[in-house]
């Protein structure tokens, strides 16, 4: 176990050393930076006119139908991992269990792709 | 690594049925132009009904894939019952889709592969198996309910069953996480064993049983779990709503059995309690609540919530005449309910269907077949002798009498008898009202699902013999050994 | 280490460390205002959950974790935040009216989760008695160990889980699927096999008049 985790150290450093410069930066313009502000400094600027509305919009349900794919096919390649891992102990039986699974998931492929779920119209 | 693979895709050769169908069915439907709805529609129906077949002809006894998967008798029974549920509304959506443009094809296999989820549950004998059976189904039951995704009360719907049925997978999971913290496997027979063998009984087991009993009672909208009930039955296309007035109810109910009697056998009296609870909280709901309903699908959830506390109260019994009671139930409660949404489907005048109780008024002279039909049906739903719906309650009385649950017994006839006054009330409005004209013909299936559980109902006083002997072969699954 | 016994040393300073960053994560992400830090809170309480099991030498959880959850299940969720277009101030002004009986609630369930978890624990002879015990990480990796069992002695839910991303497959498509008929699709193949007989037509047109 200790060696599992020494293993992780370089990452654990990383996100040491992120940490450290990132707070840095965020910390040091509030002590070294030179502040004045007024009214009309801090309001929002859009090209010389006041803004319209919210800045957030709606964005088209498609955008969502890419990611949910995208997350289901994640979900089958991160039963890959295990099975690419342990390829040589478990046999053909393991073998074709994953080329079923595989099949099950293709045929979810066609459907996806003669429905026109992968077309951007 | 040793896995009895031949024995294993034996006993499992109904559900591959339904898998290969459902996929073949899936391409047949995105490959075909024009009528494609139609010939999937129907071949949906062939195909579950030749898993029926299969499940009859090829009975199998023991477990399969390391005693993930079991069978014997009280499956068997409990996976006709829901194959009747699901082609039954396969064959009922079909004049609807042509109706109401309800034409998907993916919606007979989303109901087949919903199907394969409750045949997978019904089967289950780890906590595994059961989560993945429920997941499987309840993912495509979500997708269902909000199938007919342009209208925004059905989009509710499924948003809502969605929303609170991911909370109730949560807490089901945590319970199970709990019981196998607690016994260190998530077999049913291994966590009795490691119940009975443990010296003491575990708080946190009990712990984990009321959590994993609390995400069940979602499944068969129990009290204090039901509150999607009217809303998603009332949102959800007509067809959809008879779907999962019938079949998912089954399997969960069969579920719940399983857990109850096979993992916790061994805590039976704490569970119970929960179960006399839930009960007794859903037979009151039901008949209370149902009262001020004017719309004839949320009357027919609350009904179905009453339903389900009446056939718990076989559950609570703990016995073998329990479970026979619960077994009859299901059968019984399965033909009325299919033969009630028959009626709300061929519930059409000129301008569409209509949802209103009140719209029924004076049916008997302008329709005097249906009226009738529907007459015997919500008497059978009161409980009224000698209709089937009286034996269903019988039995389930007898057996908490039997284990000595008179308050509980009580308790259920209170209820039934004031359950019976909405149900009469319809019949009040249809006998006894002004007329408000006829009614468009029925179409020949529909009327054909409504003739037979009519007659069943009326008559079943005739089969009443063979259809005991079978449930009592069922419950005996649980008391053989 | 030993199966069973606590951490000590270093590992439970991280232990704690990581706990303690996950759950004030957790409280950020249902208080911030703004619903895209909320999304951000989350991720960082994913990346501490994942270092938790790394923790209990989940190795492979731990990386799963980080490439669905992170990598595709918050991006998903971030879109939902941009998607809808609701005024979350807006949504908020009820909440304090909840509140007190939500924390009333959750108070509730904590007390009895101390109560309970906290009066009984997992007895030793459970731990022995499990199924499917971990492999002591010398023997055989983590992801190994996973993969020995999975496609061969739990092929019955694997293929399960198979059935399942299905159904999310057909589901996702059912519903959010729409075709527009207003847009002019690209047919590769149709493209290609114009020629200049099927697209051209030669027509006389009469002087004066028009086609």
């Amino acid at each position: 176990m200790e060696q599992l985790l020494a293993s992780y150290l370089p990452v654990l450093i990383f996100i040491g050393v992120a940490l450290v410069i990132g707070l840095a930066l965020m910390i040091a313009p509030f002590i070294i930076a030179y502040k004045d502000p007024d009214p009309e400094k801090l309001s929002a600027y859009e090209c010389g006119f006041n803004a319209f509305d919210d800045a957030r919009m709606k964005f088209d349900v498609r955008f969502y139908l890419v990611a949910i794919l995208f997350i289901i096919f994640d979900l089958e390649v991160a039963f890959l991992f295990p099975w690419a891992v342990s390829f040589g102990a478990i046999g053909w039986f393991g073998f074709w269990s994953m080329m079923v699974f595989l099949a099950v998931l293709t045929i979810g492929f066609v459907y996806e792709w003669k429905k026109g779920a992968l077309e951007w119209d | 690594m040793s896995i009895d693979l031949n024995s294993g895709l034996i006993a499992l050769a109904p559900e591959l049925v339904i898998v290969l169908g459902a996929v073949s069915l899936l391409m047949i439907g995105v490959f075909a132009t024009g009528s494609g709805v139609r010939i999937v529609n129907g071949l949906a129906v062939a195909i579950l009904i030749f898993a029926g077949a299969l499940v009859i002809l090829m009975p199998t006894d023991g477990t399969a894939f390391n005693d993930a998967f079991v069978s014997d008798s009280f499956t068997r029974f409990m996976k006709i019952l829901t194959l009747i549920g699901s082609a039954v509304t396969l064959v009922m959506s079909v004049g609807f889709a042509k109706a109401e443009r309800f034409d998907k094809f993916e919606f007979p296999v989303l109901i087949m592969l919903a199907t394969l989820g409750m045949m997978f549950m019904i089967s289950a004998n780890s906590m595994l198996s059961l989560y993945m059976g429920l997941e499987l189904q309840s993912l495509a039951l979500y997708v269902v309910a909000a199938i007919n995704r342009d209208s925004v009360r059905a989009t509710e719907a499924g948003l809502k069953y969605f929303v609170l049925g991911a909370l109730s997978s949560g807490m089901l999971l945590y319970g199970i996480s709990l019981v196998y913290g607690y016994t260190g496997t998530v077999e049913f027979e291994g966590i009795a064993a490691a119940v009975t063998n443990g010296e003491e009984r575990q708080l946190g087991l009990l712990f984990g049983l009321v959590f994993v009993l609390a995400g069940l009672a979602f499944k068969i909208s129990a009290v204090p779990f039901h509150m999607w009930t009217p809303d998603v039955y009332e949102g959800a296309p007509t067809p959809v709503t008879a779907f999962f007035a019938a079949a998912p109810k089954m399997a969960a109910m069969a579920l719940l059995v399983r857990v109850v009697m096979d993992a916790f056998e061994p805590l039976t009296s704490d569970w119970q309690q929960i179960v006399a609870f839930i009960a007794i909280a859903s037979m009151v709901l039901g008949s209370f609540a149902a009262i001020g309903q004017s719309n004839i699908k949320r009357l027919m959830a609350y009904s179905s919530i009453g339903h389900m506390g009446f056939a718990l109260v076989g559950l609570a019994a703990g016995t073998q005449a329990g479970v026979r009671g619960v077994a009859i139930y299901m059968l019984i409660y399965l033909a009325m309910t299919l033969g009630a949404f028959a009626f709300i489907l061929a519930m059409r005048r000129k301008g569409g269907n209509f949802e209103n109780i009140s719209d029924l008024a004076g049916l008997s002279s302008t329709n005097p077949l249906m009226a009738t039909a529907l007459t015997v049906l919500m008497f059978s739903l009161a409980g009224i002798p000698p209709l089937a719906g009286f034996w269903a309650k019988w039995y389930v009385f007898l057996a908490a009498i039997e284990a000595d649950l008179y308050a509980l017994a009580i308790i259920g006839v209170i209820a039934s008898v004031v359950g019976a006054f909405y149900y009469l009330r319809i019949i009040k409005i249809m006998w006894f009202d002004e007329p408000l004209g006829r009614l468009e013909p029925v179409q020949g299936e529909l009327g054909t699902v409504l003739g037979v559980s009519t007659v069943f109902t009326l008559l079943y006083v005739i089969v009443a013999g063979p259809v005991e002997a079978y449930a009592e072969v069922a419950a005996r699954a649980f008391f053989a050994g | 280490m030993e199966q069973g016994a606590l951490l000590t040393g270093l590992p439970a300073a991280f232990f704690y460390l990581f706990a303690f960053v996950a759950v004030a994560a957790a409280l950020m992400v249902v208080s911030s205002r703004n619903p895209v830090h909320s999304v951000l809170y989350l991720i960082l309480t994913f990346f501490n959950a994942s270092a938790l099991f790394l923790l209990t030498g989940a190795e492979f959880l731990a990386m799963i974790l980080l490439i669905v959850y992170v990598g595709a299940v918050a991006v998903l969720f971030l879109f939902v935040v941009m998607m809808l277009d609701i005024d979350f101030a807006e949504l908020r002004t009820g909440m304090l009216q909840y509140a007190p009986i939500g924390a009333l609630v959750g108070l509730v369930l904590l007390a009895e989760l101390v109560i309970v978890l906290g009066g009984s624990s997992f007895g030793p002879e459970t731990v022995g008695a499990i199924a499917q015990p971990i492999p002591d990480l010398a023997i055989r990796e983590n992801t190994a160990a996973l993969g020995d069992v999975l496609y061969t002695e739990y092929v019955f839910f694997f293929q399960l889980a198979g059935l399942v991303l299905l159904v999310a497959m057909i589901g996702a498509i059912v519903l959010t699927l729409h075709h527009r008929r207003d847009v002019k699709r690209q047919d590769i193949s149709r493209q290609v096999a114009r020629t200049p007989e099927t697209s051209i037509e030669v027509v006389e047109v009469e002087s004066g008049k028009g086609i």
